[in-house]
């Protein structure tokens, strides 16, 4: 095999500085919008009593959980020791740490009490999941840092294999969590089930390569480095069995659902009769963040195709987008059960689907966590040696799982 | 692997050694630190005082639907006005308590139903609280410490009563009893300040004196209490009991 070199981005270019520029626009436009959510109060969003999390935390949730999934290359990588996948390691840690950063800076700007996150972080109840969470999250930055460290510096590679297992089981456990926020919610027909813990990992499985996909594709053209076919096919029939993934789970989520006739209401709502969030589910979800790009990436006249790759890619994305928002948005709008059986009217809209219209704060400040995920990209191209040289096809192990050379892959990524 | 470099011709060699070591140690530093500071915060426990709560007691309320009118509105309105939260008709005004119709589809028999903050024994809201500002005193009331609570609303989406609101705009005359503040969640005391000074909750005051009498407000635990009596005597139900919450409101003629 030839040997990976490493060197950062010139980032030089007009489009480097336009693209920074760009997103420092959005990023200044998110901590505008979350000064004034700050300053006013959330009565500038479209939040209220009844949908209380909104577009933030679709954002937030979607990116938290595909920081998870962008690990999915060094993972392979380095704990099932496919050496192809070796050369995209770092880029594959440097993408679940900004993207984790990205969410998480959402979700805390959102906060009632932004200036009260020092009791966050020193005031812990210890049953709660989003407590649990706040060590995931954070503990997934150092571990993924620290993979990183073991990557990047030469001495410690023969560690790597060891952190990297570290930090594989850790997001598990972390998007495990960040499913079990929505799964534990007993008060709530559309959440309470325990596969809402293994749907979130395997749609962090599939958001997180969608995403490591474009930004590996848009990283190599604007570097003007060679980006073989075979890496990025590869990559891609990965991503379209994890998109597959994640329709099976959510087919075996809501048929289970359908099963219990309690919940055949909800059921019938999100699926049936939920206008945007049925529509959400069925075209967002379940055809462009599942079917297009399976056809995409398998079709016989497609499957060969780069562009193919990359706006099946796009098209992950913006189906798991679809899908959280679904899963977030839709879940609060249908009314809670309190009286089971019962018509129910209050002037606190009991008994009525809520509506919910994001604002133009509450957008500008989930766009803006999303900049900021790639601005610490761009930048961090340019700083550290995280991009390959060269990812043409004569550099990359063709078939890497054989017995030729496992104990050789083992550890090295 | 010997054969990754940082560049070409392999340039991380001539990086500084001392650098190096100095980013690691601090690395490993923080990382060992941080978790300690927070685990000794941690064990010193919770220092937040329930004085004058006691486990001996536990506080809650019996609610005879048969009694209640729904034209009567003398509870949300004695809680607004004791509380000083305004219901002024948005999705974002908070209501502490409120009157669902409840009908039963297949008969047509209707009935209103003062609903609030069940003060539940297994709170989810307590439960699901990542800082533990919404908690449960000695005597069974569920609060909401503003001091620590971040305004991160999860605790709205845990409860099955829809029985907590966010407070989405600045607040002016609050009442001194009564604190609430911007950017945190909030929901029935029990009127608690009351209760400490040895009062009945508003709601059941009102009721009693402008209502069809249909709140009884006593200490579960003692079984001689007018409330206990009445348990022990007439059917009763919680709501979503199956969700085994083991609510401090109960409800009688649901």
């Amino acid at each position: 095999m030839r040997a990976i070199h490493y060197r950062e981005i010139d980032g030089r270019s007009v489009g480097f500085w336009g693209l920074a520029a760009l997103l420092a626009a959005f990023m200044a436009a998110g901590v505008t919008a979350a000064y004034f959510m700050a300053h006013i109060g959330h009565i500038i969003t479209g939040m209220t009593n009844q949908v209380v999390w909104g577009m933030p935390h679709v954002f937030a949730v979607f990116l938290i959980v595909a920081a998870s999934g962008a690990l999915n290359t060094a993972s392979i990588a380095s704990v099932f020791g496919r050496v192809a996948y070796r050369p995209l390691a770092r880029l594959s840690g440097l993408l679940a740490i900004a993207l984790l950063i990205g969410g998480l800076a959402i979700v805390v700007l959102d906060l009632g009490r932004a200036d009260h996150l020092g009791v966050a972080l020193t005031h812990f109840n210890f049953r709660s999941i989003f407590a649990w969470n706040i060590f995931l999250y954070t503990g997934f930055v150092a571990v993924t840092g620290w993979y990183l460290w073991v990557m990047m510096e030469r001495r410690l590679n023969r560690y790597t294999r060891m952190v990297g297992t570290v930090a594989f089981l850790w997001r598990l456990i972390l998007t495990t969590g960040t499913g079990s926020i929505f799964g534990f919610l007993i008060a709530r027909q559309p959440y309470d089930e325990a596969i809402m813990a293994p749907l979130f990992v395997m749609m962090s499985f599939s958001f997180g390569l969608a995403i490591f996909i474009l930004v590996l594709m848009a990283a190599f053209k604007g570097a003007r480095r060679p980006l073989g076919d075979d890496t990025l096919m590869r990559l891609k029939n990965l991503l379209g069995v994890f998109a597959a993934g994640v329709l099976y789970f959510l087919l075996a989520f809501h048929i289970t659902k359908l099963y219990e006739a309690a919940f055949r209401g909800a059921e019938a709502f999100l699926l049936w009769d939920g206008g945007i969030y049925t529509f959400l589910f069925w075209f967002g979800a379940v055809f462009l963040g599942g079917m297009l790009p399976m056809l995409l990436f398998w079709l016989p006249q497609t499957r060969r195709s780069r562009a193919a790759a990359g706006w099946g890619s796009a098209s992950v994305v913006v189906g798991g987008l679809a899908l959280m928002y679904d899963i977030i948005i839709g879940g609060q709008a249908w009314p809670l059960s309190i009286f089971p059986g019962m018509k129910v009217s209050s002037s606190f809209y009991d008994g009525v689907v809520n509506s919910y219209s994001p604002s133009l704060p509450e957008c500008a400040l989930a766009l803006g966590g999303c900049a900021l995920a790639l601005f610490i990209i761009l930048f961090a191209l340019k700083l550290l040696p995280f991009l390959p040289e060269s990812l043409a096809d004569e550099g990359v192990v063709e078939s890497d799982m054989g017995s030729a050379k496992p104990k050789a892959a083992a550890g090295a990524a | 692997m010997s054969d990754e470099h940082a560049g070409p011709g392999g340039a991380e060699n001539d990086v500084d050694e001392g650098r190096r070591r100095f980013l690691g140690a601090a690395a490993v530093s923080a990382l060992v630190l941080a978790p300690g500071v927070s685990l000794i915060r941690y064990a010193e426990g919770d220092e937040r005082s329930t004085a004058g709560a006691s486990s001996k007691t536990r506080w809650g309320l019996l609610i005879d639907t048969t009694k209640c009118k729904p034209s009567c509105t003398a509870c949300v309105t004695a809680c607004s006005s004791y509380n000083g939260w305004k219901n002024e008709g948005r999705p974002t005004d908070p209501q502490w308590i409120r009157k669902v119709q409840v009908t039963d589809p297949s008969t047509g028999f209707s009935r209103s139903v003062p609903v609030m903050c069940q003060h539940c024994a297994n709170a989810p809201c307590v439960e699901v609280c990542p800082t533990g500002a919404s908690f449960r005193r000695a005597d069974g009331i569920v609060l909401v410490d503003r001091h620590i609570c971040i305004g991160c609303r999860y605790c709205m989406m845990a409860c099955p009563y829809k029985a907590r609101s966010f407070v989405s705009e600045n607040l002016t005359n609050q009442k001194p009893w009564a604190p609430r503040g911007k950017g945190t969640v909030e929901g029935c005391t029990l009127c608690v300040p009351r209760i400490d000074a040895g009062k009945i909750p508003a709601c059941v005051e009102a009721c009693r004196r402008e209502g069809g009498r249909a709140m009884t407000f006593g200490n579960l635990k003692d079984p001689a209490s007018a409330i206990s009596r009445a348990l022990a005597e007439y059917p009763s139900a919680q709501l979503r009991a199956d969700l085994m919450l083991d609510t401090g409101v109960h409800y009688q003629g649901l």
